[in-house]
């Protein structure tokens, strides 16, 4: 268990700017990996976390160099060996596991001649033994049934099962070390809790050692021992898991730990001012300076060392470690959310239902409705001025589908959408008029995408400005000015372009751009899930501040539970296109609840080694609604028979009203989900 | 928040950007060998009438066919004319009427690729097919049939030209829409409601300017030699106006014994349409187009 097998001594990457001068991404980075240890590095976006593991199996990205230091595996410096020994390591002691493992896996072979390749590269094994290997990899990583698995191509594998062929396929080799970046970003809750749980599982069983680079906090306290935190190219903190997430003893995980909205904490986490620094802007002083709570005189011009304590077998780098030590159990406090929910209704979906099947000319010609089982049925909902209400699913469930339809993107089957009691909202965008489209305004998850990277933020706003109020000059440029000040954004921001701006500034300006409608709803499409959790703090924070401040209604759409948690008032849960239970957030949160919804609380990773995912259900994927029936009948650990197959199941309202949709009766539901 | 300078990069003015660029694309000896052609041959033609040594249209018997000499310094051709002067005068027509046909073809194409683009569906459909149809037809026929039937005027020749080479970039002007049409902030201009020629103009332009623009100076070197062909041929310029494509066709019997009369033409267009190309490249590679030279992170 002690042997080292992965030794970063000193090591520094960086690049040359167009001036010529030197900046680095990773700076003095030190640590060792040893055999069967797994090691988490977690990270905001450009923190370096990604160069290091991929410097850990010898590779710099194009463009960067090497500055100083060695990796060294098995004693040997991986930076400074040729490609042909290289490749003797890679794939059979270091193996790495993609993000992307849809991306990762070429499309037109089958998933078995794939894993057959790697074992042709990475292993001595004959023809026959590789054949009886290949279904035992597919066997380990549990895919059912190998055989069929092993004819199938890529794409005929869910996003979850496509992941466990990459580690299928890391696995080839027998590796001694697995370097895993961000494994299960792209996928569901219920499945990457799935995998997270296979990945500990092959820990365990195979000795590997692992390397787990990941933002989220969540996912990596489900699988590290130890925690290696970075922040701008540097090891702020490192040490065994549990120490690190409850008694974080460096300021910035304490700020990061505490902006994280947990599952049983409704209101809204306290963000973390500022972002990290770029790189090539380090100023003499600590790098966490400009945003840390704890920050002294001293910090300011002298950057700490890495300095390693005995009791706790953390090193930390931190003038001011002590005191945080004494109190440094995070207390997080959440700002309440305070509801201004009216009593008027301000928008009503009343049996919507939409279909992405195209009509057939038969079908067109004669008038009548061809797909009788629609993406998304069934919707009712009311919602009322100035709530917040969130959709909340997997990738499937139609949540995306539904706000698409309520901003007229995408034409209804049937259905009416109602704005203001009495204003039908046609479902075709052109027969809209301008102030149906004003009242409704809408926020993307990417605000990379959603923003024109060819205008400047002025331009952006001014945009719906000009559109929907004919400002012109003075009076436009005052708009801007004060939108930009309510989104907490400098008057200097005007002559930015979208790319000199962070995630969470550019989230900054789309959300101004929403507001400059003026609009009575804004729906929000997976608005922070592109954000780093500190900047995600700030948004949620921003957003409900604005809300409060012009009575907006919001409609989330989340698959994050723990921020719809923190939010919203009132919870929607879809699956498949059909609502499964609706109610006051707080209620959906507990028991009873649809076994659905139950799935997905289970799911839910926290930042919290003691608290383990509970997985009810298997991570199958549905790709179509059922015909009949219950939608979730598929994957319903508590399918009682041929009811659940045959009958939708009717709404049962529970004492604090809140709706779920299910057969079994909700005083056995309860009983059965608190045990 | 801080940026540092690097990152920080304020809006420029319009003369700024376009200075930039030039100074990128000079920096690079392909870049900077490409402009240099270019801008030389530019030069010669808005010079050439004032510094010509002698009158392009002299005959001269006497003078049939001269080998190059201090005071014919290309020669002489079949009809004792001066090679010289009538090489340095023989690219202005084709580097004006190309000019103003790229311009055309870019326009047309431009504006027609990203409209098929937007719209999509039938629209698309029926325009592609139309231009797939076009792009069929060998061009050189269909301009001979045009020339034949309409002359060879200037007003004939840059609408023609601007029309058959402007099919390609129907096709890129889409594709490069097809990029962008995905991205949210058209899904949002969509949602508020802008009309399509706002969306066109305002969010679509900006982000497929270079592309097509890159395509258009591409097209421009390719015309110059459709367009000499058609001089070849006979069907571009009228004689005895010089011009690089006529030049080759009525020299091109006597490259056995009279080679210099055919070399200086030759010389002319083809250094032109490698300047052409080369600053094409170099303009591609400026606007960062060309991913090969991004810079990391």
């Amino acid at each position: 268990m002690n042997e080292i097998i992965q030794k970063v001594n000193n090591l520094s990457i960086g690049f040359k700017s167009k001036k010529g001068e030197e900046i680095l991404i990773l700076r003095n980075i030190s640590t060792n990996i040893k055999k069967g240890e797994t090691v988490g590095i977690v990270g905001e976006s450009g923190s370096g976390k990604s160069t290091l593991a991929l410097a850990m199996m010898g590779y710099v990205k194009h463009g960067l160099y090497t500055i100083g230091g060695e990796c060294e595996f098995n004693s040997s410096n991986l930076l400074k060996m040729k490609n042909r020994d290289l490749e003797k390591i890679r794939g059979r002691k270091i193996a790495m596991i993609p993000q992307n493992a849809g991306q990762a896996l070429t499309p037109n072979l089958k998933i078995g001649y794939q894993i057959d390749e790697a074992l042709q590269l990475h292993s001595d094994l004959k023809e026959e033994e590789r054949e009886k290997k290949i279904s035992e990899l597919l066997n380990k990583v549990r895919l059912p049934s190998p055989e069929t698995i092993a004819l199938r191509y890529p794409h005929e594998l869910s996003g979850g099962q496509q992941q466990r062929v990459a580690v299928a396929m890391a696995l080839a080799g027998t590796p001694d070390l697995l370097l895993l970046d961000e494994p299960t970003t792209g996928l569901d809750v219920t499945t990457q809790a799935h995998v997270l749980e296979l990945l500990n599982f092959i820990a365990k069983d195979t000795g590997t050692s692992m390397v787990y680079v990941s933002h989220d906090l969540g996912a990596i306290a489900q699988v590290s021992d130890r925690i290696i935190v970075m922040y701008s190219g540097e090891i702020v903190l490192e040490g065994p898991s549990r120490e690190i997430l409850k008694k974080p003893i460096h300021p910035y995980t304490y700020g990061l730990l505490k902006s994280i909205p947990k599952l049983s904490l409704a209101g809204l986490p306290q963000s973390m001012p500022g972002s990290q620094p770029q790189p090539g802007t380090m100023h003499r002083g600590c790098s966490f300076f400009d945003r840390c709570d704890f920050s002294e005189e001293k910090c300011k011009n002298n950057s700490p060392q890495l300095e390693y304590l005995e009791e706790l077998n953390t090193s930390v780098r931190c003038f001011n470690h002590k005191s945080l030590m004494n109190d440094s159990q995070v207390n997080q406090t959440v700002n309440e959310i305070k509801t201004s929910t009216q009593d008027k209704e301000i928008l009503n979906l009343s049996e919507v239902s939409i279909s992405y099947a195209k009509q057939k000319l038969l079908d067109q010609v004669l008038n009548r409705i061809s797909d009788d089982n629609p993406t998304v049925k069934d919707i009712n909902i009311n919602i009322k001025k100035g709530e917040t209400i969130a959709l909340v699913g997997e990738s499937g469930s139609g949540k995306s589908t539904i706000l698409k339809s309520i901003a007229g993107l995408l034409r209804t089957k049937g259905g009416i959408i109602k704005f203001d009691q009495n204003r039908n909202l046609s479902s075709d965008l052109k027969e809209r008029d301008p102030n149906d489209l004003r009242i409704i305004q809408l926020i993307f998850q990417n605000p990379d995408e959603s923003l024109n990277p060819n205008h400047t933020v002025e331009e952006i706003i001014a945009q719906p400005l000009k559109l929907y109020f004919g400002l012109k000059g003075e009076e436009l440029k005052k708009n801007i000015t004060d939108l930009l000040q309510k989104v907490r954004l400098g008057e200097f921001y005007m002559s930015r372009y979208p790319r000199q701006l962070s995630g969470g500034e550019k989230q900054r300006v789309a959300v101004a751009r929403a507001f400059a409608a003026k609009p009575d709803i804004i729906l929000c499409d997976e608005v922070t899930s592109a954000l780093d959790v500190s900047v995600q703090a700030a948004v949620l924070n921003l957003l409900q501040q604005l809300k409060e401040d012009f009575g907006t209604t919001y409609i989330f759409v989340s698959h994050d539970l723990a921020v719809v948690r923190a939010i919203s008032d009132r919870v929607a849960v879809l699956y498949q296109g059909r609502l499964c239970e609706v109610g006051p957030s707080k209620d959906v949160y507990q028991f009873p609840s649809h076994p659905y919804t139950e799935v997905l609380l289970g799911a839910v990773l926290e930042p919290d080694p003691d608290i383990k995912p509970k997985l009810v259900a298997e991570d199958i994927v549905e790709e179509k609604p059922p015909q009949k029936g219950c939608s979730f009948q598929g994957r319903c650990s508590r399918i009682l028979g041929d009811i659940c197959k045959n009958e939708v199941p009717p709404w049962q309202l529970t004492n604090s009203g809140n709706s779920i949709r299910c057969h079994i009766p909700l005083k056995e539901l309860q009983k059965d989900q608190i045990n | 928040m801080k940026l540092d300078n690097i990152y920080q990069e304020e809006k420029k003015s319009n003369f700024a950007k376009v200075s930039e660029i030039i100074i990128t694309m000079a920096s690079r000896p392909s870049g900077f060998i490409g402009l240099s052609i270019l801008i030389f041959h530019v030069i010669l033609a808005f010079i050439s009438p004032y510094v010509a040594p002698y009158d392009f249209k002299a005959i001269n018997p006497t003078l049939m066919l001269q080998a190059p000499s201090a005071e014919y310094w290309f020669g002489t051709d079949d009809l004792g004319r001066d090679v010289f002067t009538r090489t340095i005068l023989g690219g202005r027509t084709a580097l004006t009427i190309t000019f103003f046909g790229s311009l055309i073809a870019l326009l047309w194409g431009g504006l027609l690729g990203i409209f098929c683009g937007l719209v999509g569906g039938k629209t698309d459909d029926i325009v592609m097919r139309i231009v797939d149809a076009f792009l069929s037809i060998p061009w050189i026929l269909a301009m001979l049939l045009i020339v034949s039937l309409l002359g060879t005027s200037t007003e004939v020749l840059i609408p023609a030209l601007g029309f058959f080479y402007g099919k390609g970039i129907v096709r890129v002007a889409r594709a490069a829409t097809h990029d962008v049409i995905a991205k949210d902030f058209i899904v949002s201009a969509r949602a508020r409601g802008h009309s399509n020629f706002s969306i066109i103009w305002n969010e679509i332009i900006p982000n497929v300017r270079d592309a097509i623009l890159v395509e258009g100076a591409m097209r421009w070197s390719w015309m110059l030699l459709g367009f000499s062909s058609l001089s070849f041929l006979g069907f571009g310029v009228s004689p005895p106006t010089p011009d690089w494509g006529l030049m080759i066709s009525n020299a091109r019997g006597l490259m056995s014994f009279a080679y210099w009369s055919v070399i200086a033409p030759i010389v002319g267009l083809s250094s032109l349409i490698i300047g052409i190309n080369l600053t094409a490249d170099a303009f591609a590679k400026a606007l960062g187009i060309d991913r090969s030279t991004k810079a990391p992170v």
